[in-house]
């Protein structure tokens, strides 16, 4: 009797294990893996992508630091990443190819007075250096500091380009874009950063050093606040088919137009 | 005779299995969370881990000192506790001995409702409403901050608290409170001279329900306490808490970092488990 239960339990976990190996998919596909800021940009060039080839494309939004993890360990085929490689990341045997560049904008309430800082200035008053809005032209307000939280890429590339990097005073870590746009938008004193193709009208992005950020000036370098958005492979293996098809396409000419609309500027 | 023993036998077995899976999640990921935690631990150092002040995870010299953490979720929780458990007993009391039965059955299907909002609408709430409001009312330059955990945490443990009061309340023999009022006690010296030291392991056991709820909630304190790791001085600093410290850099944390933040984990599991352990004792006493 004990026998025949144990046969059954044994069938039964024999029969679910079958049934999980069967499911496997005949289709062709490239998996990417990464930076949530890449999500717009890397989403449009999969759908494009998808529908001129018949490739399945995939993009599991985890953030570059797991994107980059992901690709090493082979559980995807292009790791994306909104940073340049560590050096401990670089020498583990990947390669990075710059697919675009993306702006930070500084963002303050639109009834902020301030229209214009420059870097140095950003750069102190994260530092807490600056902690009034009086002292660079505002009201008479408190500067209340709004970023993102540590490990996030947004904030890897605001603090390496400002030269702030683990010294900033946040009076708020938020843990998205989205967040930091809301949290400026309710109040007059705060600054954050956010990427430029986020930014909406309910917050106001400031000219750094009286240049704008726009693609011209992304591109050729004049506004400063900028980080690259990282295509990461493997050195030493070769990309499969599928995922080097992708990688041609979205490096092309062709995907120039849809890098543009999805608010950053193409590298090449 | 024979198939049907066979038949209870099966299902026995059955019912063994799914019996076991519960068991089994909980013990992998006890198993999962002490491996993965303890290495931080002994890296950093048990005290500089445990008391240490500072938490600079991504600094070029990282410190990982968890006390701010620490302390910001027992202030934290104790604060939703001095506020959510006066509101939460007293509703309990007047909805199990008080209310007239309409009232009472319309009161606890709101309660129930509140119960099933998801904590992440607490969080939007929170934002959008509770934390201008706050910057307004004080006149402090954010609104982010313990006190905003605390005002959301204490409205979230409310339902845990009433309706196990309730529960507890209800559970009084009747006879006592006859005898009670037939010795010429009012009905509110009989509620709280009787009924409620007689239903108080109940209703300590909701309270620390209410202390469970509070201390693991991540989501909604996230999104109203500004996640600056600072040592929780003051009602209006912008505070981290245990569970928002791993959810907020998990996303992007590699090497010591992570293995820190299962370390987080850890001592927040350990927390849970006392938490766990004293409402057994409270429940035990009770049945007793």
């Amino acid at each position: 009797m004990r026998k025949l239960t144990v046969m059954l339990i044994l069938l039964s976990l024999v029969m679910s294990m079958l049934t999980g190996c069967g499911g496997k998919k005949e289709t062709k596909t490239v998996t990417t893996d990464g930076s949530t800021s890449m999500e717009k940009v890397i989403g449009a060039l999969g759908e494009v992508f998808q529908e001129e080839t018949d490739i399945v494309f995939t993009f599991n939004p985890t953030g570059s630091g797991s994107g980059i993890k992901a690709v090493l360990e082979g559980r995807c085929d292009i790791g994306l990443s909104s940073r340049d490689l560590k050096e401990e990341e670089a020498s583990s045997g990947l390669t990075a190819t710059v697919l675009a560049y993306d702006g930070i904008a500084v963002i303050v309430n639109p009834e902020n007075p301030v229209n214009d800082l420059d870097l140095e200035t950003v750069g102190k008053i994260y530092k807490g250096e600056i902690t009034n809005w009086a002292e660079v032209g505002g009201n008479d307000t408190e500067i209340v500091l709004i970023g993102r939280e540590a490990g996030s890429g947004t904030r890897d590339g605001f603090e390496s380009i400002t030269d702030t990097e683990d010294v900033c005073s946040y009076r708020q870590e938020l843990t998205s874009t989205g967040d930091v746009i809301t949290t400026v938008a309710q109040n007059p004193g705060a600054v954050g950063y956010a990427s430029v193709a986020s930014v909406k009208d309910t917050v106001k992005a400031l000219t750094i050093g009286g240049i704008e950020a726009t693609e011209d000036s992304i591109k050729d370098g004049s506004y400063v606040v900028q980080r690259p958005f990282v295509l990461v492979t493997k050195s030493d293996q070769e990309l499969s088919e599928e995922a080097q098809k992708f990688f041609d396409f979205v490096t092309s000419e062709e995907a120039h137009e849809m890098i543009l609309a999805a608010g950053v500027v193409p590298a090449n | 005779m024979k198939k049907n023993q066979m038949i209870e036998k099966i299902i026995h077995g059955i019912f063994l299995i799914l019996g076991l899976i519960t068991v089994g999640c909980v013990l992998v990921i006890t198993v999962y969370l002490i491996i993965s935690g303890l290495p931080a631990i002994f890296e950093i150092g048990f005290a500089d881990f445990i008391f240490g002040k500072e938490w600079a995870s991504t600094a070029s010299k990282p410190l990982y000192g968890i006390l701010p953490f620490i302390l910001t979720s027992v202030y934290g929780t104790i604060g939703a506790i001095i506020i959510g458990v006066p509101i939460g007993f007293m509703t309990a009391v007047y909805l199990s001995k008080m209310a007239s039965p309409k009232v009472k059955s319309s009161m606890q299907s709101a309660v129930s409702l509140l119960a099933g909002i998801p904590s992440v609408v607490y969080g939007l709430v929170g934002m959008l409403v509770l934390v201008p409001g706050i910057r307004k009312l004080f006149h402090v330059p954010d609104g982010a901050s313990l006190l905003a955990a605390i005002l959301v945490l204490a409205v979230m443990i409310l339902p845990s608290i009433i309706k196990m009061s309730i529960t507890a309340l209800d559970a009084v023999p009747k006879e006592y409170e006859d005898a009670s009022l037939a010795l010429g006690a009012t009905p509110i010296e009989t509620y709280f001279k009787v009924s409620v030291p007689a239903a108080k392991s109940g209703i300590a056991a909701a309270v620390v329900l209410g202390v469970g709820r509070a201390i693991g909630e991540a989501m909604a304190v996230m999104m109203v306490a500004g996640n600056v790791p600072n040592m929780p001085d003051s009602l209006f600093q912008s505070v981290r808490f245990l569970t928002t410290a791993v959810s907020s850099e998990m996303a992007y944390s590699s090497g010591l970092q992570q293995k820190a933040l299962f370390s987080i984990a850890l001592v927040l599991f350990i927390f849970i488990m006392l938490i766990n352990a004293s409402l057994n004792f409270f429940l035990k006493r009770e049945r007793d």
